[in-house]
C-alpha cells in the first residue's frame, strides 16, 4: 500500500519548498496551469471519484462543477482548517507536515473554479500549525507559485489565512463564511447554496484541507491511479484518527474500506489492557455508536459506513473497552455539543442543553427510568429540523447509544449510581467536564505499511 | 403564477411568495416567531416547519418560496409533532412568568401553545437556565433576557431598518442572549418597533408596563399627527384614555413601522389642559359659557363686523392639524360670508428632528399637503397678519392654530393685537387662547372622524375612538353649528351656502364634489392603505 497523503514521514521536512519541490511538489500545479484546462482538471476530479473528507462525503469534482462559469462576481476557495470534531486530528498533522501539497490543492482547485482569491478558515488553536502554513506561503509566494502570476501562467492566486476564534460551529461550510465575512457564526440557510452565493455573496467552494491535500496527486498522477485505492465508489486513501482504547492510538493513512477491525487490531495493536472491545463511534463524535459485534464487520468507507447504519465522518475512530461507562460518554458527547450549539435554531439550542442535563443526572445516579424515552424523544425532535446538523451531531449518538447500551442506563437509574465507577466516583463525573471517552492522541504514529 | 396544493385545496399563488405568505392568502395560518415580512429571512426558531411532498425533512414555510406542483401540508401529524417540539423546546427554558409578564395577552408563546401544543412540559423547573431580568437597555426599553425566545427580530430591525445595530446575541447554545454592547444603550428614535415585533415579553416598553393590561384596550384605525408622514396607527384605549399608539402596517406610508415621537405623542392630546367647555374673556378672565351663547356670539360678531366693514374684515386661520374636512368647512364658511381672508398655518418647533431617512420628518404638521389641496395656502398668513396690522381685518377665527407661539408673542400682537375679536377654535389652552375673546372647545384628532393628507399626497382615515372630554365638540359641528346660526340672519343665496354638514362623510363628499384634488374620493372608500390624492386634477 502506497502513502501518499503521509508521505512526510518517509521524506523529512517536506514541509519545506525545496524538499516538496525535490519530491515532485508543484508539478501538479504546472500541469493544471499549463496542460489542462480549468474544465479538464474538474473533469479528473470527478472521474477520480473523490469525496470530500471534511465528514460530508460530496463529490468535490461535482462541486467544483457547480460553480457558475461566467460569474461576474468573483469566485472564491475556502480551505475549511477548522478542524475540531472531537477524535478528529488528521488536519492539524497535514498542516504541520505537508502544508505546500494543501497550498498546491489550493492552488488547483483555484485554477478549477476560476477563483483568484482563497481563504484559509484556520481554527484560533491551531497556532503552530498557522506558522507553519504561514512560512510554507511565504516560500511559495517567493517561489512564484502563489501571487499575481502563478508560474508565468497570467493566472493569479492569493492565499490569506483567517483565524477563527474557537467554535465548532465556524467549521460548518456556511457558519464558516458568516465568519469569514466579520459576523457572528450562525449557519445559513440553504438555499441559496455557496457556489452561487457564498462568502461575501460570491460563489464559493468550501473544501476541507484533507480533501485538498489530495487534489495535487491526483492531478499528478490522474483519476486510474487513484482508482485503484479503496472501492470504487469512495476511493483514495483516507486519514484515520484512532484514539480511545487501542494500544497504538495515532493518525493512519490506509485505503478506503479498510477493515475497522484490522484497523482496531493490527493497526491500533488491539484493545488497551487486553480487554474486550465495547463499542466505536466511527467517524468523530457526532455519529452513531457501534457495538463490538457492529464494528468488527464494518469496513470503513462512506457507503460502507453508511450501510452498517452510521457515518464515517472525518474517520475520527474512537475505541472504548468494556470498562468504559456509556452513560458518561454520551454525556461528554453531549457536553460538547450543548457548549457548542450556536443556539440559532430552537430545537438545537435548547435541545443539546436538556439532553446533557438528562445524562448528567443518569450518571449521577439521578436519574428515573422515564428519563430514557424522553432522551429518545428530545433526541428525535431535534433531528432533521435545524439548519446545520449540529442537532443531529447529537441526536444521533443519543438515538444510538440508549438502543444499544439500554440496559446500562437502566443499571445507572437501578442503582442509584454507576456501575463503573467506584464508590463515590459517580459524583465526581456530574461536573460536565469529566475525562473524555477518547483519550487525547499522542503523537501522530502512522502506520508503516 | 405557481398552482400548488396546500392542505389538500388546489391554489394558484403569485411567483416569489413564500410559504407562509401563501398560505395566509388561503386563509391558513403557518405559526411564526422569527419571520418578519419586514425583515430579512433567519429561519431559526423552526416554528413554521411544514410537510412539502417529495421533501426528505420537514420544510421551513420563511425560506420555502412556492414553485409549480408543490403539494403542503400544514396540518399533518409530522407537521403537528414538529409544532409540539418547537414549542416544548421554546419552553423549556422559558421562566414561567406568565402571571406577572406584561406581555400577557399579546404573546405568541402563550398563543401557540394553546392554539399547537397544549402539553406538559417534561422539562423541570429546577433545571431552567436564568438570565437578566427587567434590564433598562435605554430607548425606553425594558428587556427581558430568560423570556427571549432568541427570534433575533429585535436584532434584525436595528441591523436592517435603522441601520444601527445596538443589539446583539452574545453567549452559545441555551446560554444565548440578547444584549447592548458593553457600556452602550439603545438610542435611536425608532427603539420601540422592537416591542411591537417581540413576539414574547422580552422587549417591552418602559412607559406601558403594568399601565394596562392589553385585554381591556379598545383598538382603532387612525393616523398620526406627530409629522408630515402621517404614519398609520392603531389607537390603543380604555374608557376614553390613550393607551399607547401602535403602527399599523400601511405599505404606501409607513411599512410597519413608526418613530418613537410619534408613538409618545399621544400624551399630550390628552393633558392637563384640554378645554373642557366655551370660554369668553370677561373682565381679563376667562370664564366658561354654554355653546348656544358661544357660538350666538360669535355669530352675532361676523354679523355686527360684516355689515360695519365688509365681508373681508372677517379672517380665519386654520392649522395644519386641522383635518381636511376641518379645513374644508371653514374654507366653505368664509366663502359663505364672503371673505377671501382665508391662510393656512404651518408650524414645527425649533426643536423638532428634521428628516431622517426612515419615517420623521421635520415639517410636524400632518395635514400640510392637505391645506395646500384646499387652496389655504400658509403663505397667505402674511397677508392676514399685515390686513389686522392695518386695521383692515377686525375679527379672527384661528382653527388648531397658536398663532403666538407660532408667531413669537411678540409679533402675534403686533399683527394681530389690533383685532377688535379673536375666536379661538383649539383643543388646549394655549398662548393664543389666553389672548382671545372667545375658546371653542374641540375635539383633538383621535376623538373625530376625517382626513389627513401626507405630505405625498396620500389621504388617509381617521376614525373617532371615543367622545370628546367635557363640551368639547368636533370642530366640523362647531363650525356647522356657526353656519346654522349665521343662516338665520342671511340672504338666501348666503344660507344655501352656509348650510355645511357635520358629519365628516358628507362633508368629504362635498369636498370631493367641489375641490378638484378629492374628486373621486370618498371617506368610506379610503380602505386601510388610504389613497392618492388625485394630483391631475389639482
Amino acid at each position: 500500500m502506497e502513502r501518499y497523503l503521509t508521505r512526510w514521514l518517509d521524506i523529512p521536512d517536506l514541509r519545506r519548498i525545496e524538499v516538496y519541490e525535490a519530491h515532485g511538489g508543484y508539478a501538479a500545479l504546472r500541469k493544471a496551469l499549463f496542460e489542462m484546462t480549468p474544465e479538464q482538471i474538474i473533469n479528473e476530479v470527478k472521474n477520480s471519484n473523490l469525496r470530500g473528507r471534511g465528514g460530508a462525503a460530496f463529490p468535490t469534482g461535482v462541486k467544483w462543477s457547480f460553480i457558475p462559469k461566467d460569474s461576474k462576481k468573483p469566485v472564491y476557495v475556502c480551505c475549511n482548517a477548522d478542524e475540531s470534531e472531537p477524535g478528529t486530528f488528521a488536519n492539524r498533522y497535514e498542516l504541520e507536515n505537508d502544508p505546500h501539497a494543501i497550498i498546491e490543492g489550493i492552488l488547483i482547485a483555484c485554477r478549477a473554479v476560476g477563483a483568484h482569491t482563497c481563504f484559509v478558515y484556520m481554527r484560533g488553536e491551531f497556532f503552530t500549525q498557522k506558522e507553519i502554513f504561514e512560512t510554507a506561503l511565504a516560500e511559495a509566494r517567493a517561489r512564484g507559485y502563489v501571487g499575481a502570476d502563478v508560474m508565468g501562467s497570467g493566472f493569479g492566486v492569493e492565499i490569506t489565512v483567517h483565524r477563527g476564534a474557537g467554535a465548532y460551529i465556524c467549521g460548518e461550510e456556511t457558519g464558516l463564511l458568516e465568519s469569514l465575512e466579520g459576523k457572528r457564526a450562525y449557519p445559513r440557510n440553504r438555499p441559496p447554496f455557496p457556489a452561487i452565493q457564498g462568502a461575501f455573496g460570491c460563489p464559493t467552494v468550501v473544501n476541507n484541507i484533507e480533501t485538498l491535500s489530495n487534489v495535487s496527486h491526483i492531478i499528478a498522477r490522474g483519476a486510474e491511479w487513484y482508482k485503484t485505492m479503496g472501492p470504487a465508489t469512495s476511493p483514495g486513501n483516507k486519514l484515520f484518527c484512532l484514539s480511545g482504547h487501542v494500544n497504538r492510538p495515532g493518525l493512519y493513512e490506509l485505503p478506503m474500506g479498510f477493515p475497522l477491525k484490522d484497523l482496531i487490531y493490527e493497526v491500533g495493536g488491539g484493545i488497551l489492557d487486553g480487554r474486550a472491545l465495547k463499542a466505536v463511534i466511527p467517524g468523530g463524535s457526532s455519529f452513531p455508536v457501534f457495538t463490538a459485534e457492529e464494528a468488527i464487520k464494518v469496513n470503513m468507507d462512506f457507503d460502507s459506513v453508511r450501510a452498517a447504519g452510521s457515518l464515517m465522518g472525518t474517520a475520527g475512530v474512537m475505541v472504548m473497552h468494556d470498562g468504559t461507562c456509556m452513560v458518561d460518554v454520551l454525556r461528554t458527547v453531549a457536553h460538547f455539543y450543548h457548549h457548542e450549539s450556536c443556539g440559532q435554531c430552537t430545537p438545537c439550542r435548547e435541545g443539546t442543553g436538556w439532553i446533557e442535563k438528562l445524562l448528567i443526572e443518569l450518571e449521577a445516579g439521578r436519574g428515573r427510568i422515564e428519563d430514557l424515552q424522553t432522551l429518545l424523544s428530545v433526541a428525535t425532535n431535534m433531528e432533521g429540523n435545524t439548519i446545520c446538523v449540529l442537532a443531529d451531531s447529537l441526536s444521533m449518538p443519543v438515538k444510538s447509544f440508549l438502543p444499544k447500551f439500554r440496559s446500562e442506563f437502566e443499571d445507572h437509574v437501578r442503582l442509584g449510581r454507576c456501575p463503573f465507577k467506584e464508590s463515590g466516583a459517580a459524583l465526581s463525573a456530574v461536573d460536565g467536564r469529566a475525562h473524555a471517552a477518547a483519550t487525547p492522541p499522542k503523537p501522530a504514529i502512522a502506520h508503516a505499511d | 403564477m405557481p398552482k400548488l396544493t396546500i392542505d389538500d385545496t388546489p391554489v394558484e399563488i403569485p411567483d416569489g411568495l413564500n410559504l407562509i405568505e401563501a398560505a395566509r392568502l388561503c386563509g391558513i395560518e403557518i405559526p411564526h416567531y422569527c419571520y418578519h415580512p419586514a425583515l430579512s429571512v433567519v429561519g431559526n426558531c423552526r416554528m413554521c416547519l411544514v410537510e412539502v411532498e417529495k421533501a426528505p425533512k420537514l420544510q421551513i414555510a420563511c425560506n420555502t418560496r412556492v414553485t409549480e406542483g408543490m403539494v403542503v401540508r400544514t396540518t399533518s401529524d409530522r407537521t403537528h409533532a414538529a409544532q409540539r417540539a418547537v414549542l416544548e423546546f421554546l419552553l423549556a427554558n422559558h421562566p414561567i412568568d406568565c402571571p406577572v409578564c406584561d406581555q400577557a395577552g399579546e404573546c405568541k408563546l402563550q398563543d401557540y401553545y394553546m392554539d399547537y401544543d397544549r402539553q406538559p412540559s417534561r422539562f423541570e423547573l429546577a433545571r431552567k437556565n436564568h438570565k437578566g431580568k427587567a434590564i433598562d437597555i435605554g430607548g425606553g426599553l425594558m428587556l427581558d433576557q430568560e423570556r427571549c425566545i432568541l427570534c433575533a427580530r429585535c436584532t434584525r430591525f436595528f441591523d436592517e431598518v435603522t441601520q444601527t445595530s445596538e443589539l446583539a446575541i452574545f453567549g452559545r447554545g441555551d446560554h444565548n442572549l440578547i444584549d447592548t454592547y458593553p457600556g452602550r444603550k439603545v438610542d435611536n428614535p425608532y427603539a420601540l418597533n422592537t416591542v411591537d415585533i417581540c413576539p414574547v415579553g422580552a422587549l417591552t416598553e418602559k412607559d406601558f408596563r403594568f399601565r394596562m393590561r392589553v385585554w381591556y384596550l379598545h383598538r382603532t384605525e387612525s393616523v398620526c399627527g406627530g409629522c408630515e408622514r402621517g404614519c398609520a396607527i392603531d389607537i390603543h384605549h380604555h374608557r376614553g384614555r390613550i393607551y399607547r399608539f401602535k403602527p399599523r402596517h400601511n405599505p404606501k406610508v409607513n411599512g410597519y413601522w413608526m418613530c418613537d415621537a410619534g408613538r409618545h405623542s399621544f400624551p399630550a392630546l390628552q393633558s392637563e389642559s384640554r378645554l373642557v367647555a366655551p370660554l369668553r374673556q370677561a373682565d381679563d378672565r376667562m370664564a366658561a359659557l354654554g355653546w348656544d351663547a358661544a357660538l350666538a356670539e360669535a355669530a352675532a360678531k361676523i354679523f355686527e363686523y360684516g355689515r360695519a366693514y365688509g365681508a373681508n374684515a372677517i379672517g380665519a386661520v386654520v392649522g395644519a392639524r386641522a383635518t381636511n374636512e376641518e379645513a374644508w368647512a371653514m374654507k366653505r364658511l368664509m366663502a359663505a360670508i364672503g371673505s377671501d381672508r382665508i391662510a393656512g398655518l404651518t408650524w414645527s418647533p425649533a426643536d423638532a428632528p428634521g428628516d431622517d431617512n426612515l419615517l420623521v420628518r421635520a415639517n410636524r404638521n400632518p395635514n400640510t399637503r392637505g391645506l395646500a389641496a384646499l387652496g389655504i395656502e400658509s403663505a397667505a398668513l402674511g397677508r392676514l397678519g399685515e390686513a389686522a396690522a392695518r386695521g383692515e381685518m377686525k375679527m379672527l377665527i384661528a382653527m388648531r392654530a397658536d398663532l403666538a407661539r407660532a408667531l413669537g408673542e411678540a409679533e402675534f400682537v403686533r399683527q394681530f393685537g389690533p383685532l377688535d375679536y379673536l375666536v379661538v377654535l383649539d383643543t388646549d389652552a394655549n398662548e393664543t387662547g389666553q389672548m382671545a375673546n372667545l375658546v371653542l372647545p374641540i375635539a383633538a384628532y383621535p376623538e373625530i372622524d376625517g382626513s389627513f393628507t401626507n405630505f405625498k399626497g396620500r389621504v388617509q382615515r381617521l376614525n373617532a375612538a371615543f367622545d370628546p372630554p367635557g363640551e368639547a365638540r368636533s370642530a366640523i359641528e362647531v363650525i356647522a353649528a356657526l353656519a346654522s346660526h349665521l343662516e338665520d340672519g342671511a340672504a338666501q343665496k348666503t344660507a344655501a351656502m352656509l348650510a355645511i354638514p357635520s358629519s365628516a362623510s358628507e362633508i368629504f363628499a362635498r369636498m370631493a364634489a367641489a375641490e378638484p384634488a378629492f374628486s373621486g374620493l370618498t371617506l368610506d372608500a379610503l380602505g386601510a392603505h388610504g389613497t392618492a390624492l388625485n394630483l391631475a386634477g389639482e
